[in-house]
């Protein structure tokens, strides 16, 4: 059956357009026959690099995006070296300078924008040049020679970066510009003095709050006039005076264009055949000149040309950095404080670090870094994601190294790692690997770079890791994770609202979510499964059935998987507290099933190892039988409660901390969390039970409990942030359900405490659980209910019988 | 051809699988939620993870150790890993389960 395809042709051979096609062609690769047209006589470049090959850091081929071949395998006619000069909206076809006719049923503009170039006297004269293309780039070479003078027009982003490039090639380089400092719509004056004199030490020449009036030359440029009358001598003369939305051939066929192609959040012109992306659009006012929107764009143009239809593109913000090489610069947000914002600010000329950070509302607006920017990528983040930072104000301007007591995230360490260093330490990654195949493959997303390494593949604990040599290798080029990203790629929907809408649109089972939220495979995969399944439990306790399916092997079996396929058994020990007669059942059941290896673990309880899948249920039984039931040691889910022993023998203990947690740890036994929970009680300040690396911890003191929320002993250890102070065990049990159930309401499938309050600031934890008393009640009910369908041993229902197939080999033959 | 009986379609859960022990190793049996079975080497090309303990999608399963993702078809990794777990001839009739235990080539 042959079916017609729907026509697509695209105007533009550049990033945005062929991005687009690349995110519609993951989706639907048959639906379209793709016309691409293209001005240039290339084919799709990595525009952001032009500046390392002026500086001679890279040469054209390692820019390319996509070579000849991709357009000949992926069958997409490709006409390079032609300009589009008209659309015909009512026959639906596109017109090139030299006679192609192509007719679309949709098409796409995508056709950036072109240099401003001043209207001076002069500007046509041979040696004058914009900065926009590899054509530019070229031109600028032939004709940068040593020692020859060059004059760059404009002290922005692009502009800094031609003349660094060409002061590299040996020429001596000026840049003029109209305002007091250079980059001043990313930096503020302290910021733009700093980067003014770091490239006055690499030999630029700056002459600033100057305009030009006249480029000088007969034949070809020989210099330039300032309005003062001053004259200064010139080979080259480069304008990069900015950009402009390219929207003549849109404005010719009538469509709605104001500095650029009017597009709503669709991605579509006022003609709905239409789209448009990249930086030719306007869209809610914005025009943009950086890649990662167009990325984001190009992502919901996609979406809607396959008829998908669930995306919407709400704006982006952006974050530059300088890609000169040896000057660190990073801005994002707004930097410029108005009445009732606060201003943090550091200063070391020694060093030569500045940095301000912009708060409103405690949140943050803006940020301007010099000389140390390795905080750049976490504080845009928070910034996306609106966090509260009223909680870390103090240190925030040091860095994410110095919130808390501990060696912290350590995200923002990567910047000074070396390339050795191993980032992954799941699959064996380092950064060096990292950085090269985030080069050699053009990556942009953390999806990409997790295909290809490996690394943050597996337990995800080094992600952010990850992401921050992204950000550092990419610089402003790197597509940050947007606020709200898909599970997987399923699916549009982001694990922000799925719990939300499960509860709103009453969805009670995995393909019923599926097919009312329109999943794109039929029935999903190992990432958005197992998160569904979390979510519905968590949204319909006794009502919505498990799905072991959707279960990852550790939970599906109820014991941990080993590396040689064997299993380990950890029984639930109370509290940490056991007898002689529970010690000799353990050693009894060890002994018989013949247990290679039986350790204590951090948890205190025993862990017992190389259980082969064929006897864990008869052992459960035998477990089950002494008195224990499943220690949870495999789930995302309540694992232990650790204890000291407080003021029963301790001589400085102040409360019953054994007591405590085992009462503690009978509440919450069984239930089911975004990711693992562990608990500790200590019966003083001193801690032994360590309860402030917990994601929740009691402190004992003598007038009362610490509560202490959101630690971590793991890859990243965080410290817990202090919640507030109570006077009995009930409000200790209380707050322990609420602060749980608002983690299982709230967070992400596999956050862990630590990331979740990270995100959501510790503001907004206490506003739930300390200052809502009717709302923490509530919470604390809907937990207490809840814990009422997930306290049934597990272990029990597999001795007795229980999904027995999971356990035994269907056949054995030969 | 060697076609050997193992069991009846209904052993094996939707979206789940069942082992088959052979003298030179195990074979996984998958059954999509489709009803379609497929069988492979229970050894995932990387690590040789046992994949018949990995989640089963579409006509895919993910390798329960590093999540790399085999086809059910050919027994060859999803791009960009390369490897594969070779395949088995398997067949359904009358509910019952046949299965080839010489491994085929891999057709990735």
């Amino acid at each position: 059956m042959t079916k017609t395809k729907m026509r697509l042709v695209v105007i533009g051979n550049g990033m945005a357009g062929i991005r687009t096609i690349e995110e519609l062609l993951k989706m639907s690769a048959d639906e379209f026959d793709i016309t691409v047209f293209g001005a240039e006589p290339q084919p799709n470049y990595n525009r952001i690099l032009l500046s390392p090959v002026l500086s001679g850091e890279m040469k054209f081929q390692d820019t390319v995006l996509n070579d000849w071949s991709w357009y000949e395998e992926n069958h997409i006619t490709l006409h390079t070296g032609k300009t589009v000069t008209k659309i015909d909206r009512v026959r639906c076809t596109v017109e090139t300078d030299d006679g192609i006719v192509t007719p679309y049923d949709r098409l796409l503009i995508a056709t950036g924008s072109n240099p401003i170039m001043l209207p001076v006297p002069g500007i046509n004269l041979p040696g004058v040049l914009g900065y926009r293309s590899i054509d530019d780039v070229e031109k600028m070479l032939a004709a940068a020679q040593p020692g020859k003078r060059a004059v760059v027009i404009g002290g922005g982003l692009l502009g800094l970066e031609a003349a660094n490039g060409l002061s590299l090639r040996g020429m001596d380089v000026s840049v003029v510009h109209l305002c007091e400092w250079p980059m001043e719509r990313q930096l503020d004056k302290v910021g733009g003095g700093l980067l003014k004199e770091a490239l006055e030490k690499r030999g630029l020449k700056f002459y600033l709050s100057r305009q030009t009036d006249a480029i000088l030359g007969e034949t070809a440029v020989t210099g330039l006039r300032f309005k003062d009358g001053e004259e200064i001598a010139a080979d080259l003369v480069v304008m990069s005076a900015g950009i402009r939305p390219n929207i003549a051939l849109a404005k010719s066929a009538g469509i709605h264009c104001e500095r650029g192609i009017v597009v709503s959040d669709t991605m579509q012109t006022y003609d709905p055949k239409i789209y448009s992306v990249g930086e030719c659009v306007q869209h809610r006012g914005q025009t943009y000149g950086l890649v990662a929107p167009l990325f984001e764009q190009a992502k919901v143009a996609a979406n809607h040309l396959a008829r998908y239809g669930a995306m919407r593109y709400e704006g982006s913000s952006v974050s530059t950095k300088l890609k000169v090489t040896g000057i660190d610069l990073f801005s994002a947000g707004d930097f410029n404080p108005v009445a009732g914002d606060d201003e943090l600010l550091l200063q070391d000329a020694a060093r030569g670090v500045y940095k301000k950070l912009v708060l409103r509302d405690n949140k943050l607006r803006g940020a301007v870094m010099y000389g140390d920017t390795v905080d750049g990528p976490w504080y845009f983040q928070m910034m996306r994601d609106g966090t509260d930072v009223s909680g870390m104000r103090e240190h925030l301007l040091f860095g994410q190294m110095h919130i808390g007591d501990s060696g912290h995230g350590g995200t923002a360490a990567v910047a000074s790692m070396p390339d050795t260093a191993e980032v992954c330490g799941c699959n064996g990654v380092c950064k060096g690997t990292i950085v090269n195949t985030i080069i050699d493959k053009k990556l942009f997303t953390l999806d990409e770079v997790r295909a290809h390494t490996k690394a943050s593949a597996s337990c995800g604990s080094c992600t952010g890791m990850v992401e921050a040599i992204l950000a550092n290798t990419l610089g402003g080029d790197y597509s940050a994770k947007p606020s709200k990203k898909p599970i997987c790629g399923c699916t549009e929907y982001a694990h922000q609202d799925m719990y939300k809408t499960i509860r709103e649109r009453e969805l009670k089972a995995i393909p019923e979510v599926m097919q009312a939220l329109e999943w794109k495979t039929p029935d999903g995969c190992h990432v958005c499964r197992p998160a569904l399944n979390y979510y519905l439990l968590a949204a319909w306790p006794g009502e919505y059935v498990d799905d072991s399916r959707s279960r990852f092997i550790n939970e599906r079996v109820h014991a941990n998987i080993q590396k040689d396929g064997s299993y380990s058994v950890i029984p639930r020990i109370w509290g940490g507290v056991t007898t002689p007669s529970e010690l000799r059942s353990i050693a009894e059941i060890a002994e018989r099933y013949e247990v290679p290896t039986v350790h204590i673990t951090g948890g205190q309880r025993i862990g017992l190892y190389g259980i082969t899948k064929e006897n864990l249920p008869k052992m459960w039984g035998e477990l089950v039988e002494a008195g224990f039931v499943s220690g949870h040691a495999y789930g995302k889910s309540l694992r232990t409660v650790k204890t000291c022993v407080g003021s029963e023998w301790c001589r400085f203990g102040t409360q019953d901390s054994t007591g405590l947690g085992i009462k503690v740890e009978q509440m919450t036994w069984g239930s089911w969390t975004p990711h693992k929970f562990k608990i500790a009680v200590s019966g003083c300040p001193r801690n032994c039970a360590e309860a402030t690396i917990k994601d929740f911890g009691v402190v004992c003191v003598d007038s009362g409990y610490e509560l202490h929320v959101g630690g971590n002993g793991g890859v990243k250890v965080r410290v817990t942030d202090f919640l507030c102070k109570v006077e009995s065990e009930a409000e200790v049990l209380e707050y322990c359900g609420a602060f749980m159930q608002l983690y299982r309401e709230d967070a992400h499938y596999l956050d862990r405490t630590a990331p979740w309050i990270e995100r959501v600031g510790l503001p907004y934890i206490k506003r739930h659980i300390v200052d809502d008393e009717q709302g923490r009640a509530e919470l604390y009910a809907r937990f207490l209910k809840s814990q009422q369908y997930s306290q049934d041993d597990p272990w029990r229902e597999r001795a007795e019988g229980k999904e027995a197939h999971e356990y035994v080999a269907l056949a054995t033959i030969g | 051809m060697n076609w050997i009986q193992v069991g009846k379609l209904e052993d094996i859960p939707r979206q789940g699988s069942r082992v088959v022990k052979t003298a030179t190793g195990e074979i996984a049996l998958f059954r999509s939620v489709d009803d379609q079975v497929f069988a492979l080497n229970n050894r995932c090309p990387h690590k040789g993870g046992p994949l018949a303990q990995g989640i089963v999608h579409g006509k895919r399963v993910t390798c329960p150790l590093h999540s790399w993702v085999i086809d059910l078809e050919s027994g060859a990794a999803i791009a960009p890993d390369t490897g594969c777990a070779h395949r088995h001839e398997v067949r359904i009739a009358h509910g019952a389960l046949f299965l080839e235990a010489e491994a085929g080539v891999c057709k990735a």
